[in-house]
């Protein structure tokens, strides 16, 4: 799957592959705890095709990207600034911030926008090994009754989802499926 | 079609439009400002919605256009002949076959589902800016959740006409939090917003995005004694005598006669060709729909 050449790797058919790659992050967002394919994009070694395709999608000269410490390579740069011509910043100015959760912590170094512009605000892409097991359940908006879903740290997301409407917004990525939490989700814990 | 990139816009456009749509969907109700572009349309013809839709469209989709209900007016029309030239996807005068929908002033009839999308066209998206001109104060209202005015609003028009006379673009609170302009659609529409399909909102001119998930409480403001009531005309259609539907009044000769259809075609369609018959319908009903010729 992976590769290091930072060459190649991108969309086949950036138009379609985009406009799918949207929907899939339209579609989860829009309905937290709910799991869609996203795929085309390849990433260097270490990042998921998920996250790599979320990269490709919404990422250009216009956002600043993080890259936490456990992704960040030469080769992983390289490959963003190549295919995505998207800045690479430091956490408190990133757009979107991207690597494993203990990682990307501490997430108060994240912008939570203002009261005036809530949507100036980081969007966080959390790598997980796998979508274990639901501990969470959720309910908000985009969600009919409740939802189910495994997240890593239920206290801290619990903070961000008391800022609203402030926060950050996050998807989670493994293999090629992504998953999205954004702020306005309450959260209360399983079991 | 290969004049065009997929959907006419180029892709660093889109981009800025599908993030402005996923933040306006983490923030529901919220007018996520973007840099809206010229299209070759002019404003006030759906130019907002026409580029959410650019930004959503995949090949796949099957896009129905309505305007104030209608499948077969100018402004719907010339958006569907738009999206067939530039993106190539199929359409539909069906509700039911549609997979994004893009609306002017109209909430379809029929429940809408969890696979759908439904794009409004939205001319001022400020609900605010009728009682406070400058942006600068109504952001500041939306940033402190001061709503007063709105509600001062409402209580003018008791005491002018003994009831809330706002019937179309009446504003509605999103999540129990930001206030929000649902668009003109009547006010009939306003209880269908609590659906199950993505509402996105584009807003060409006035530059903003805004957004309502699926199943996303949205309350029409009203006071505890005066209710918010949907309202339509007490008639029923005079084609295919529905009783549930919002109505359009045509005004037939200068000796007072009128009728009232539903303003929804698509739905009347398929009440008709179900037999159900109207005041001044006939039994063969008229073929307007895609198979006319």
């Amino acid at each position: 799957m992976s590769q290091t050449d930072i060459y190649s790797g991108g969309f086949a058919d950036p138009a379609v592959a985009a406009a799918h790659g949207f929907r899939a992050a339209m579609d989860v967002m829009a309905r937290p705890g709910e799991r869609r394919e996203i795929t085309g994009g390849i990433a260097p070694e270490g990042l998921s095709p998920a996250a790599a395709s979320l990269i490709l999608t919404l990422c250009d000269p216009e956002t600043g990207v993080y890259l936490a410490a456990d992704v960040d390579s030469d080769a992983l740069r390289g490959w963003i600034t190549f295919h995505t011509g998207a800045p690479l910043v430091s956490a408190d100015k990133a757009d979107f911030a991207v690597g494993g959760w203990a990682a990307l912590m501490p997430i108060d170094q994240y912008r939570i926008g203002t009261t005036e512009y809530p949507d100036r605000s980081a969007t966080l892409v959390v790598e997980l090994t796998e979508f274990a097991a639901p501990n969470a359940t959720l309910t908000g908006p985009g969600i009919k009754d409740t939802a189910r879903m495994y997240l890593p740290d239920l206290a801290l997301l619990q903070r961000n989802s008391m800022l609203y409407p402030l926060g950050v917004d996050l998807f989670f990525t493994s293999g090629s499926e992504v998953a999205a939490l954004p702020r306005s989700t309450q959260i209360t814990a399983e079991g | 079609m290969s004049d065009y990139n997929f959907a006419y816009l180029d892709e660093q456009t889109k981009r800025m439009i599908r993030r402005a749509i996923l933040k306006g969907l983490a923030i529901p109700g919220y007018q996520v400002p973007f840099a809206s572009r010229e299209m070759p349309m002019p404003y006030g013809w759906g130019t907002g919605g026409v580029q959410v839709s650019a930004a959503t469209l995949t090949p796949e989709d099957t896009l129905k256009v309505i305007d104030q209900g209608a499948d077969d007016t100018t402004n719907a029309v010339s958006i569907r002949k738009f999206f067939e030239r530039t993106a190539g996807v199929a359409t539909t005068e069906e509700t039911e076959k549609a997979s994004i929908i893009q609306t002017r002033h109209r909430i379809p009839e029929a429940d809408l589902r969890e696979d759908q999308i439904l794009v409004y066209q939205v001319p001022i998206p400020e609900p605010l800016r009728f009682l406070e001109p400058r942006e600068t104060e109504t952001r500041k209202m939306h940033a402190l959740e001061e709503y007063g005015l709105m509600h001062v609003k409402l209580y003018e028009d008791i005491s002018q006409h003994g009831a809330i006379a706002t019937s179309y673009a009446y504003p509605v609170k999103v999540e129990g939090r930001y206030v929000m302009d649902p668009s003109p659609i009547p006010k009939f529409d306003n209880p269908k917003m609590e659906m199950a399909a993505i509402q996105l909102f584009g807003a060409g001119r006035e530059q903003r995005i805004y957004a309502v998930p699926p199943y996303t409480k949205v309350v029409s403001l009203d006071f505890e004694d005066y209710p918010f009531e949907a309202t339509k005309a007490e008639h029923p259609c005079d084609l295919c005598a529905a009783e549930d539907s919002y109505l359009d009044e045509v005004i037939l000769d200068d000796q007072g006669g009128r009728m009232f259809v539903c303003s929804d075609t698509d739905y009347c369609r398929t009440r008709r060709e179900a037999g159900h018959v109207g005041r001044l319908g006939t039994e063969t009903p008229l073929q307007t729909g895609p198979e006319a010729a």
